[in-house]
C-alpha cells in the first residue's frame, strides 16, 4: 500500500524542466520539484515556492521607467519582489535565488533549446538580495507579471554543463544523462530509476519540507496504445491513469458506465478550446456570412449531448466562460440550419437543383475538413458536420492525415479551407499568437506564428496589445470583451466546444484534484492518499 | 567462401549508404518538422522561437546538406541523438534491440520448435482429421489481426483472469535474486511472446507441412520405402534434411524481424521494443532515430539473407557458394 503505480499514454522526452514541451514530462517534473507561482485548481494564482503572491497592491511589484533605449526613449517595466520559502535540493544544497537566476539565464540564451523563451527573454535583470530574496525587473508592463510558473534547475549541479558550451546543454543536461541524481530534486519525490519509453520510478525525497508524502515509491509505466492502458488498469497492473496523459474521453465514458463500483470518473471543465480554423485566403469563405452559414448549420449542442454526453459544453467563442476574462461580449450561433440557407443565399451561393450551391461565377462550395487522425470522437465529430453541411448544401470532404502530416501541413498554412484541432491555454491568457496579425506564418517569417485562418484586424491587434499591457482586471476584461465581441463577428475560427479532462480515479485514492489547465494534478501530490 | 562473405559485405555496405539516403530524403520530405510538433502542443511558443530551433536543431538548412552532414558524422561513429528521447540514438536503440530480441527470439524459438516437428508430423498424414484441425489452427494464426489476437489474450490472461500482466516489462528490484527476477521477466514476457509464436507457427507449419509432402513425392523416397526403410527412418533419414532446405531460406528470412521487431505487438503489449521506437521516431519527427532503426532493421534483413544462403550450402550439398554467388 505504499506504492503507486501510475498509467500513461506518453513517456516525456527530457525530465529537464526547461527543455521539456510534453505535459508528461510537466507531470513528472512536478513531483520533483515545485515552480514559484502556479495555477489552482480554481484557476487561481498562488504561490508555491514564494512566501507571498507579490502583486502591485500588497506593494511587491511595482511598474518602473527602464533605462533609455538606443534611441533615449525611456519605457515602462516592472520590478517583481520574491520572497523562497526555505527549500533543499536531495543533495542537501539550498535552493537559492542563484538558482533562478541560472535558470532564466538558460532561458532566455538563443542556444540553449528551450522551446519558448519570451518569458524569460522579458526578464530584463535579476537583482539577488539575498539567497532567498531577489527581484526581477521585467521589460514591459504586462498583466502576467507575477506568473512565475517555471522550474528552477539547480545551479550547482547544471551551471558548469551550461557554461562549458551552451549549445550542447540540451544533449548533456544531468536530467537526461543522470537522472537519478537527487540534487535535481527539492519537491516530494526524486527520480531513482529511468527506463526511457518505459518506465519511471520516483521514490521520497529526505530534504522535501512540505507536508509528507504517503507513497514511499511510485511507478510510473508508459503504454503508448490507449486500449493496452486500459486493460493495465483493469487487470491491476497500474493502479491509476491520471487525466494529463491517459485514457480518452469515450474511453473514460465507457469506464464510468461500466466500473463505477471501482472507479471515479471525474470530469474536469478545461481550458482545452476545441475549434475549426478557417482558411480566409479561400475565396469561398472570404465572405463573413459563408462562415456565420457553416457555424448555425452544424447543431454543436446535439454533438455535444450525443457524443459527449453534454460534458463537453459548447463554445461561444475562444474564451472558457469559466475564465475570469470571460464576458458574454460575444455574439451567440444558434443551431438554424434555415437561417443558415438564407445567409448563403445573401453570399450569393444559390441551391441549384442537385441540391448544391453554386455562386454566379458557377464554383461550387465545396470545402474540405481537414483533423488528425487516429481519434475517434473527431472522426464522429467530423461527419456529422459533413451530414449537417449537406443538409444546407455546402459539400464538404473529410481528410484525416496522421498527426504529424496533419500538423505540419497547418503550421505551414497548408489547408484548403477548414481545419478542426484543439488548444489548451492557462487561465487570463491573452490569445496573441493564434490572432495576432504579426503571428500569421508565412516563408518570410519561416512559418512560424500560430495564426493558422490567416486573419487580419487591426482592432483586434488594438485589443490584444491592450490586454496583454492592462493591469487593471476591470478594464483588461473590457479589452477581452472586445476580443470576444470581434471574434464571433468575424469568426476568423468556428468555436466548437470547450473539452473536458477526464480522470479515472480509483475510489481507494484520494486528494487528486484535477485543474483542467496545463498545471499538472501532481504538483499537489503530498496530499493524494490511500483511503484507510 | 572468404571472397563470397567479402563481395556480400560490400553488397550490404552499398544498399545501405542508398538506404539511409533514400530513407533520410523520405523522412525529410514527410510534412512537418520536429518544431512543428512542438509548434503545434504549445501555443506559446513565438515566431523566434520557432525560427531559433530551427536553426538549433538545422532543420532549416537543405535535405541534402543535413544528409551530408549526418552521413559525415555516421562515418565517425556518431549516429547522432534522438530528439524525442533525449539521448544518443545508440543509447536508445541498444537496449529495446536486446528487448526485441528477446520478444522476437522466444517467439521464433517456440515457433519452430513447435512447427518443424508439427508439420512433419501432418505431412506424414495429408487429408487426415489431424492434418484438418493442424490447417484449420494455422490458418486461424496466420488470418486473424496481431492486435486483435493481442487483445483477446489480454482480456482473457490478464483482465479476466488475471494470471498475467497486460503489459509492460518486468520492473526488477534492487536485491532481488537473478532467478525472482528472470521469473518475473517471463510472467511479462508470456503474452506478447505467445501472440508472436502464434501467428508465426501457423506460417512455418503450413512451410514444413508443404515442403515436407513435395519431398516425400519423390523417386527416391519412393526408392527408400522399398527397401524397407521404416517410415521413421523415411522421415528423419531421407526426407527431413531436403525438406528443410526451402523452410530454412524462409526462417532465414524472418531472421531480419528479430531486429526490426514487431510494431503491433510491441505497442499493444508496451512493450519497448526496435518496431514500436521506429514507429514513434516517424511519428515523432525524430529523423535520427528513425533512419538509424530502419538501418539497423535494413542491415539484419541483408544478413538474415546471407545467413540463409550459407544455411542451404550446409544442408543442401547440390547447392555452392560459387553457384549462389
Amino acid at each position: 500500500m505504499d506504492e503507486l503505480v501510475i498509467g500513461m499514454s506518453t513517456a516525456p522526452g527530457t525530465l529537464n524542466p526547461l527543455l521539456n514541451s510534453m505535459l508528461a514530462g510537466a507531470f513528472i517534473n512536478s513531483m520533483t520539484e515545485r515552480p514559484i507561482t502556479v495555477f489552482d485548481p480554481d484557476w487561481k494564482l498562488v504561490c508555491l515556492l514564494c512566501t507571498e503572491l507579490p502583486t502591485v497592491e500588497n506593494g511587491h511589484a511595482r511598474i518602473v521607467d527602464l533605462p533609455p533605449d538606443d534611441k533615449g526613449v525611456v519605457r515602462k517595466g516592472m520590478e517583481v519582489d520574491i520572497e523562497l520559502r526555505p527549500m533543499t535540493w536531495g543533495d542537501g544544497t539550498p535552493v537559492t535565488a542563484r538558482d533562478f537566476q541560472f535558470t532564466i539565464d538558460v532561458g532566455r540564451h538563443p542556444q540553449s533549446g528551450v522551446p519558448s523563451v519570451e518569458d524569460y527573454r522579458r526578464i530584463l535583470k535579476v537583482e539577488i538580495k539575498d539567497d532567498r530574496h531577489f527581484t526581477i525587473t521585467r521589460d514591459r508592463v504586462t498583466f502576467d507579471y507575477n506568473v512565475l510558473d517555471f522550474f528552477p534547475l539547480p545551479a550547482h549541479i547544471e551551471k558548469p554543463i551550461f557554461d562549458a558550451d551552451p549549445a550542447e546543454y540540451r544533449t548533456r543536461t544531468t536530467y537526461d544523462a543522470d537522472p537519478a541524481n537527487p540534487g535535481l530534486a527539492y519537491g516530494p519525490y526524486r527520480v531513482v530509476e529511468v527506463v526511457p519509453g518505459s518506465r519511471i520510478a520516483l521514490e521520497r525525497n529526505p530534504h522535501w519540507s512540505g507536508a509528507p508524502p504517503q507513497f514511499r515509491r511510485i511507478l510510473i509505466k508508459f503504454f503508448e496504445n490507449s486500449s493496452s492502458l486500459e486493460a493495465n488498469l483493469l487487470s491491476g497492473n497500474v493502479d491509476y491513469v491520471p487525466g494529463e496523459s491517459g485514457l480518452s474521453f469515450s474511453q473514460s465514458l465507457a469506464f464510468e458506465q461500466r466500473h463505477a463500483d471501482r472507479y471515479n470518473v471525474v470530469f474536469k471543465p478545461s481550458l482545452t478550446y476545441g475549434h475549426i480554423d478557417v482558411n480566409l485566403d479561400n475565396p469561398l469563405l472570404g465572405d463573413v456570412r459563408v462562415r456565420r452559414a457553416i457555424l448555425m448549420a452544424i447543431d454543436r449542442k446535439t454533438i455535444s449531448d450525443k457524443l459527449f454526453h453534454g460534458k463537453q459544453p459548447v463554445a461561444d467563442g475562444n474564451v472558457n466562460p469559466l475564465d475570469p476574462m470571460y464576458s458574454p461580449a460575444a455574439r451567440p450561433y444558434a443551431y438554424d440550419p434555415a437561417q443558415a440557407k438564407e445567409l448563403l443565399d445573401e453570399a450569393g451561393f444559390r441551391q441549384v437543383a442537385t441540391g448544391e450551391r453554386r455562386n454566379a461565377r458557377g464554383q461550387r462550395l465545396s470545402l474540405v475538413l481537414d483533423y488528425a487522425s487516429g481519434n475517434r470522437a473527431s472522426d464522429q465529430v467530423a461527419q456529422v458536420i459533413q451530414s449537417e453541411l449537406r443538409r444546407v448544401g455546402i459539400e464538404l470532404r473529410l481528410k484525416a492525415a496522421p498527426a504529424r502530416i496533419y500538423f505540419g501541413n497547418l503550421n505551414k498554412r497548408k489547408f484548403d479551407s477548414l481545419a478542426f484541432y484543439s488548444w489548451v491555454t492557462s487561465p487570463g491568457s491573452v490569445p496573441r499568437t493564434t490572432l495576432h496579425s504579426t503571428e500569421i506564418p508565412s516563408a518570410e517569417n519561416g512559418w512560424s506564428g500560430q495564426n493558422f485562418p490567416g486573419y487580419r484586424n487591426p482592432e483586434m491587434d488594438r485589443a490584444l496589445d491592450g490586454a496583454e499591457r492592462e493591469l487593471d482586471p476591470v478594464r483588461r476584461r473590457a479589452f477581452f470583451a472586445d476580443i470576444l465581441r470581434l471574434y464571433a463577428d468575424d469568426l476568423p475560427a468556428l468555436p466548437m466546444y470547450f473539452r473536458v479532462d477526464s480522470f479515472v480515479i480509483p475510489k481507494t485514492l484520494t486528494g487528486v484534484v484535477p485543474t483542467g489547465h496545463q498545471g499538472c494534478t501532481s504538483l499537489w501530490i503530498e496530499n493524494w492518499r490511500w483511503r484507510d | 567462401m572468404g571472397r563470397y562473405l567479402a563481395s556480400r559485405a560490400v553488397q550490404i555496405v552499398i544498399v545501405l549508404v542508398i538506404m539511409s539516403f533514400v530513407v533520410y530524403l523520405l523522412i525529410g520530405l514527410m510534412p512537418g518538422d520536429p518544431i512543428d510538433m512542438m509548434i503545434s502542443g504549445n501555443p506559446r511558443m513565438t515566431s523566434e522561437d520557432a525560427q531559433r530551433l530551427r536553426a538549433l536543431y538545422g532543420v532549416d538548412r537543405p535535405l541534402v546538406e543535413r544528409y551530408l552532414a549526418w552521413a559525415h558524422q555516421a562515418l565517425l561513429g556518431n549516429f547522432g541523438y534522438s530528439r524525442s528521447l533525449n539521448r544518443p540514438v545508440l543509447a536508445v536503440l541498444w537496449p529495446r534491440l536486446l528487448n526485441t530480441l528477446e520478444l522476437e527470439g522466444l517467439a521464433f524459438l517456440i515457433a519452430t520448435a513447435i512447427a518443424l516437428p508439427l508439420g512433419m508430423w501432418v505431412a506424414a498424414r495429408p487429408r487426415s482429421k489431424a492434418d484438418y484441425v493442424v490447417n484449420l489452427f494455422c490458418f486461424a494464426g496466420i488470418s486473424m489481426p496481431t492486435f486483435w489476437l493481442a487483445l483477446l489474450l489480454i482480456s482473457l490472461f490478464a483482465v479476466k483472469l488475471g494470471w498475467l500482466p497486460a503489459g509492460g516489462m518486468a520492473d526488477p528490484r534492487a536485491g532481488a535474486s537473478f532467478l525472482a527476477a528472470l521469473g518475473q521477466n517471463i510472467r511479462f514476457a508470456l503474452l506478447p511472446v505467445a501472440t508472436l509464436a502464434l501467428v508465426q507457427l501457423g506460417v512455418y507449419t503450413r512451410f514444413m507441412r508443404s515442403a515436407m509432402i513435395e519431398t516425400l513425392r519423390q523417386d527416391y523416397i519412393r526408392t527408400a520405402r522399398a527397401k524397407g526403410a521404416s517410415e521413421r527412418m523415411v522421415l528423419m533419414g531421407h526426407a527431413f534434411r531436403n525438406a528443410l532446405a526451402p523452410v530454412l531460406t524462409i526462417l532465414a528470412l524472418s531472421f531480419g524481424a528479430l531486429f526490426s521487431g514487431a510494431m503491433i505487438t510491441e505497442t499493444m503489449f508496451a512493450w519497448p521494443g526496435m518496431g514500436a521506437t521506429i514507429y514513434q521516431a516517424i511519428q515523432t519527427n525524430d529523423f535520427n532515430l528513425a533512419l538509424v532503426g530502419l538501418l539497423l532493421a535494413t542491415f539484419a534483413t541483408m544478413a538474415g539473407n546471407l545467413l540463409a544462403d550459407l544455411a542451404l550450402v550446409a544442408v543442401d550439398p547440390r547447392v555452392s557458394i560459387t553457384e549462389r554467388a
